[in-house]
């Protein structure tokens, strides 16, 4: 147990480094941006603030401190969950994001579960079958992981929402309206995690220890499930960081085809008024979710794999670093 | 001489004629991209228009034929950007000492922390929208991966048989580095590159879909698609053929990069 111990306060440590990374260039970023800043807190470019106010405004930010101190500044409000003060709302960054967290969040879980659920099923149903099943399979997967979500969005509001008249165009309230964009999330993430499950799968179904269950008399379908599906998904959960980073980044434009509410709409409405600290609060979030992600991954392997709990830390490091 | 699988060869051809139409689009089609034509808006497919009209009266298969080079040139020069930068910093991470690896490979981690795209948006927000911006973004995004890559070729490649003969030889550090090390580095790079190509674009015209790589009235598929978004209710033709476009450009780039990566590990094509 040493030994696991040690690896997880080891990536607990690499973690804390990544997050003090991204701060920092969240600091460059918002320094380096030509511009005044004192001039965009106070609002936009039609808004014309007397010297007074840009006076205060610098001392009340103490932006007229030399770099180091607002560097330290700087991190030390990032260390108490500040994000600063949004140059277009007017309000904590925070707060802005926590409005629209819950609305983002929904989206993202629900497209996981589906993306999830339909690779399973279709790796569990195509691996190892006949060629023509398995050609089917990964020539849909091929199509349905290269077509962009954008493009997805609008074949399934032209068939779904304005042909059929099944679901709502817009809006984010309730089931009915959550269906489409989810579903857009969802597949192209599902055909790149149903290709390399089905590959694991294959790779698993020639295991000693699968042919072993099926001399025992299991079914196919129980040896699939049982035995062959645990191992199969481990390369799933060490491409974590990749879907976690997918949804994110699908969000937005999930949300911008749907007109939904959310982190993405508001990400991309401070990008196109260059709300700097909207768009570094959301960034320095995401950077966040995926080091708590990768940590709880790790975690899951302790759990998945008994070998590394017993394992000194150095070799237990590898094991995991050799998977991702 | 091994079998080329059929799909493979149908993907080549598709990718050489997405090339010729972004190099010479007029010789695919004789109507102007830019022609705005009132008394012709939002028509459905037909002998006249193959692929219909746009809201302006534009033919909307010469506006993607006119699209492709904006478009390719999105996902083939941000890779371009991402390989170049990213080989450098590999090899440097790669032959460096413990301080320069340490920093380069601590910089990579911090960049795999964020989604390509909002990494994008970042670099959009600063330095603010447009084509070549856009292929700017999405290059620097991409520039972690493929320093991470090299620089493990590179370790794998400093230890070997052929290097060390080169230094025991006497050839100097530079060209042990430049005739030996980077085109070995870089080779197998390459087909991860090919692939990386696909999802390159997709992610640019992602940003021309919101509104932030090719600006319109210039043809670009993601900014079709953008204004194709308020018509879908009356032109399915306007939203389905550009996406198609995109979609077809990356399969292609697919098929192509992995039957080129299956070669390299010496199986069939």
């Amino acid at each position: 147990m040493h030994g696991a111990l040690r690896l997880v306060g080891w990536r607990l440590l690499t973690g804390l480094g990544v997050l003090w990374g991204a701060a920092t260039l969240a600091f460059l970023v918002l320094h380096l941006t030509p511009g005044d800043q004192a001039q965009a807190i106070v609002g936009g470019e039609n808004a014309a603030p007397t010297p007074e106010v840009i006076a205060q405004v610098t001392r009340e930010y103490r932006l007229d401190e030399p770099w180091y101190v607002q560097y330290l500044l700087h991190l030390g409000r990032v260390v108490r969950g500040d994000l600063g003060t949004s140059y277009r709302l007017h309000t904590p960054v925070t707060q802005a994001i926590g409005e629209q967290a819950g609305a983002t969040l929904e989206l993202a879980a629900a497209a996981a579960v589906v993306a999830l659920a339909l690779s399973v099923v279709v790796a569990l149903a195509s691996a190892k079958r006949r060629r023509w099943v398995r050609g089917l399979a990964s020539g849909s997967e091929l199509v349905i992981a290269s077509i962009p979500s954008f493009w997805l969005g609008i074949l399934l509001l032209t068939v779904f929402s304005f042909g059929l008249r099944l679901f709502p165009a817009t809006g984010s309230h309730g089931f009915q309206s959550l269906v489409l964009p989810a579903l857009a999330l969802a597949l192209p993430i599902a055909g790149v995690l149903g290709h390399v499950l089905r590959e694991a799968l294959e790779e698993v179904l020639e295991e000693p220890f699968v042919i072993s269950a099926r001399t025992r008399g299991q079914g196919d379908m129980a040896v699939r499930l049982r035995h062959a599906l645990r191992h199969a998904l481990v390369p799933l959960i060490t491409m974590t960081g990749y879907w976690v980073g997918a949804l994110l980044g699908g969000a937005v434009i999930t949300e911008t085809l749907f007109t939904r509410q959310g982190i993405g709409r508001l990400l991309l409405g401070a990008v196109n008024a260059k709300d700097l600290p909207v768009v570094l609060g959301v960034v320095l979030l995401s950077a966040g979710i995926y080091v708590l992600v990768n940590l709880l991954v790790d975690l899951l392997y302790l759990v998945i794999d008994p070998r590394l709990r017993d394992a000194p830390a150095p070799a237990a490091r590898t094991a995991v670093e050799g998977s991702a | 001489m091994r079998r080329i699988r059929p799909g493979v060869w149908l993907a080549a051809l598709v990718l050489a004629l997405l090339v010729l139409a972004a190099a010479l689009p007029y010789l695919f089609t004789g109507q102007d991209p830019l022609t705005v034509d009132s008394g012709a808006t939002l028509r459905p497919p037909s002998a006249e228009h193959l692929l219909g009209t746009d809201e302006n009266g534009r033919d909307v298969f010469s506006r993607i034929v006119y699209g492709t080079r904006a478009s390719l040139l999105l996902g083939f020069g941000a890779i371009a950007i991402a390989l170049a930068a990213g080989g450098l910093l590999g090899v440097a991470a790669g032959l460096g000492n413990r301080f320069v690896e340490n920093l380069i490979m601590r910089l990579s981690d911090v960049g795999l922390a964020f989604p390509e795209l909002l990494l994008a948006l970042v670099v959009i927000t600063v330095a603010g929208g447009g084509t070549t911006n856009a292929v700017l973004a999405i290059g620097v995004a991409n520039i972690p991966n493929y320093a991470r890559v090299v620089r493990a070729q590179t370790l794998s490649i400093r230890r070997s048989t052929y290097v060390e003969a080169a230094r025991a030889l006497g050839l100097s550090g530079p060209r042990v580095v430049f005739r030996h090390v980077l085109p070995n580095a870089v080779k197998p790079v390459l087909i991860l590159a090919t692939i990386g190509v696909g999802t390159a674009l997709v992610a640019g015209s992602a940003l021309s879909f919101l509104g932030l790589g090719t600006p319109p009235p210039e043809p670009e598929w993601g900014s079709m698609l953008s204004t194709a978004r308020a018509f879908i209710s009356r032109a399915w033709w306007y939203g389905v053929f550009p996406g198609a476009a995109i979609t077809l450009t990356v399969i292609s780039v697919t098929v192509v990069g992995r039957a080129l990566r299956l070669r390299s590990e010496g199986r069939t094509w």
